[in-house]
């Protein structure tokens, strides 16, 4: 039972106002949340890494200090070289995402909504699936050459299964119970998805586009990697072939923080659209 | 009050088919409630009474017989038969205010005022823009009933309301159902498997008995609101409906002497 009765619940609810907690989040008041606990290991790293750097326990050839690194970092920057091959890649990144998980997006709708829809797509959808997306890269230069095209459909094709996948079981994960109410207070056909499917749907939804986004860079790498001459994927590449070890890591630095940024920017979403769950959070 | 506006059930029966054979759930059922009356409905599980609310709801339509709301046949479920649910079943993306709305919008004056009215009837004020997860069960279920009631049902047809809450949120939800009910005069039957819940709301109080269900008796309670439980009055209604109860027990008993425990009303 809740704990909740007509006399406490104004003070709870002033407690949800001021720090917009769930009840559950309350027992964790007491506990003290130190500030960027997430970025204590990667300093400790860093700091193990610097030291075995300058003490020449290995090669800057094979492991490029963090000092070294960030010269190489800044010399890029300051050449021009790391921004525009950013910017390529950024471009396709997103371009191939937009085309992937907008089709998933709607295919995975559809099918939720309709079963006739479901039974004619969803086969063939989930045999696809089980191809490894990356193996049909040689497929896609073949088709449709070294330019744009074949990169944006590649990182499309990656972005389009777990975007659809969620889609598809956020609609269809929907509680009976709450259809038979919305077909006793008449809810028209738009109300019934705008106000029962969608925000039903959306948790999934909102998985479904975090993963895509992660699959999106890989399909991006890969892209780059086979069959191009700009981006960072050829940044990394070309590095490889020059023995630039430390331009490698300026690559992988790149992909970590645009990473961590495009995912926080999802959990953002999460929290200001899925502010009514009520879930256990550790 | 004119002599059409009232709900009429006339020879209502419904049968399950299964693997098993047909089975009875609900015989002959001839009801008359003129608009405004306030009616329970108790008898043992299986007697089809949550399968009688879902036919006058129009939200099962496998039936013989006729029901019809102030003579107009009822075909499909809507706002005019408000539905309330064992469940709050309230939709947890939605703030209490929202809830109430639900596919109304509060940017209308009218529904703003009806809503902002009735959080305060159901005693909820301050509570419009809490989400349904930062609430009690009695308070959901409140909710509930405010959503129902902001349609202007013609008839609000409750399954075992408060059925999952404990005995002190009980009593309160009845008075706050009682208020509700004699300002908006709306026809209610509450189905209810507590004695006491039954006999403390109906101005009749309908017996039904199982297998297959049928309306065992009707038991007329004129006792002036708020009641009393404790009153003399009010133990003398409350025997002559368990003395029914306690009496079709023993029928049916008697005729298969198998425990009365099963599901088949659900």
């Amino acid at each position: 039972m809740h704990p909740i009765h007509v006399e406490t619940a104004k003070d709870i609810q002033n407690v949800n106002r001021r720090t917009s907690v769930t009840p559950m989040a309350i027992a964790h008041v007491g506990r003290k949340r130190l500030p960027f606990v997430g970025s204590y290991l990667p300093i400790v790293v860093l700091v193990i890494w610097q030291a075995v750097c300058s003490l020449q326990l290995v090669i800057p050839a094979i492991l490029p200090s963090p000092l070294e690194i960030a010269v190489a970092f800044w010399q890029l920057t300051r050449s021009g070289v790391l921004i525009s091959d950013l910017k390529i890649s950024l471009i396709r990144v997103v371009f191939g995402f937009l085309l992937g998980a907008g089709l998933g997006l709607v295919t995975g709708a559809f099918a939720g909504l309709y079963k006739r829809f479901e039974d004619v797509v969803d086969p063939s959808v989930q045999m696809l699936r089980t191809v490894p997306h990356l193996a049909i890269t040689p497929l896609f230069i073949l088709w449709l050459g070294l330019g744009e095209w074949s990169k944006d459909v590649l990182i499309a094709t990656g972005a389009f299964f777990p975007m659809y996948m969620n889609t598809f079981m956020g609609i269809r994960s929907v509680d009976a119970k709450l259809f038979e109410v919305a077909r006793v207070l008449q809810f028209n056909r738009v109300q019934q998805f705008t106000k029962l499917m969608l925000p039903a749907a959306l948790p999934n939804v909102l998985l479904g586009l975090r993963l895509a986004i992660g699959v999106s860079w890989l399909g991006l790498v890969v892209a780059e990697m086979l069959g191009s001459s700009s981006g960072v994927g050829y940044l990394i590449l070309n590095a490889q072939q020059f023995s630039q070890t430390d331009v490698v890591f300026v690559g992988l630095i790149i992909f970590a923080l645009i990473g961590k940024l495009s995912d926080s920017f999802v959990r953002l979403l999460e929290r200001r659209l899925l502010r009514w769950r009520d879930n256990y959070i550790g | 009050m004119s002599a059409i506006e009232e709900l009429v059930i006339r020879d209502l029966s419904k049968t399950f088919i299964s693997s098993q054979g047909a089975l009875s759930v609900l015989r002959d059922i001839d009801m008359q409630i003129p608009q405004g009356e306030f009616v329970t409905v108790i008898g043992p599980s299986g007697c089809g009474k949550s399968t009688l609310l879902k036919i006058i709801a129009g939200l099962d339509a496998q039936h013989e017989g006729d029901v019809t709301l102030d003579g107009e046949p009822v075909r499909a479920s809507g706002v005019d038969k408000g539905f309330i649910f064992q469940e709050h079943r309230l939709f947890p993306w939605l703030t209490v205010e929202e809830n109430i709305a639900a596919n109304l919008s509060l940017k209308h004056r009218e529904v703003r005022d009806k809503v902002d009215k009735m959080i305060h009837l159901v005693h909820m004020d301050g509570f419009a823009k809490t989400y349904p997860r930062q609430l009690s069960g009695g308070m959901a279920q409140r909710v509930a009933i405010a959503r129902a009631f902001i349609r202007d049902p013609k008839v609000l047809l409750m399954d075992e309301p408060f059925g999952a809450l404990d005995a002190f949120t009980r009593a309160h939800m009845q008075e706050v159902l009682l208020d509700v009910w004699l300002q908006n005069q709306t026809t209610v039957i509450l189905v209810t498997h507590d004695i006491d819940e039954a006999v403390v709301l109906a101005q009749r109080v309908v017996v039904m008995s199982a297998k297959p269900g049928t309306i065992r008796t009707i038991v007329p309670i004129d006792l002036p609101y708020p009641r009393k439980r404790s009153s003399t009055a009010f133990l003398e209604l409350r025997r002559e409906v368990l003395n029914q109860l306690e009496a079709h027990m023993m029928e049916a008993h008697a005729v298969i002497s198998a425990p009365l425990n099963d599901e088949g009303g659900q």
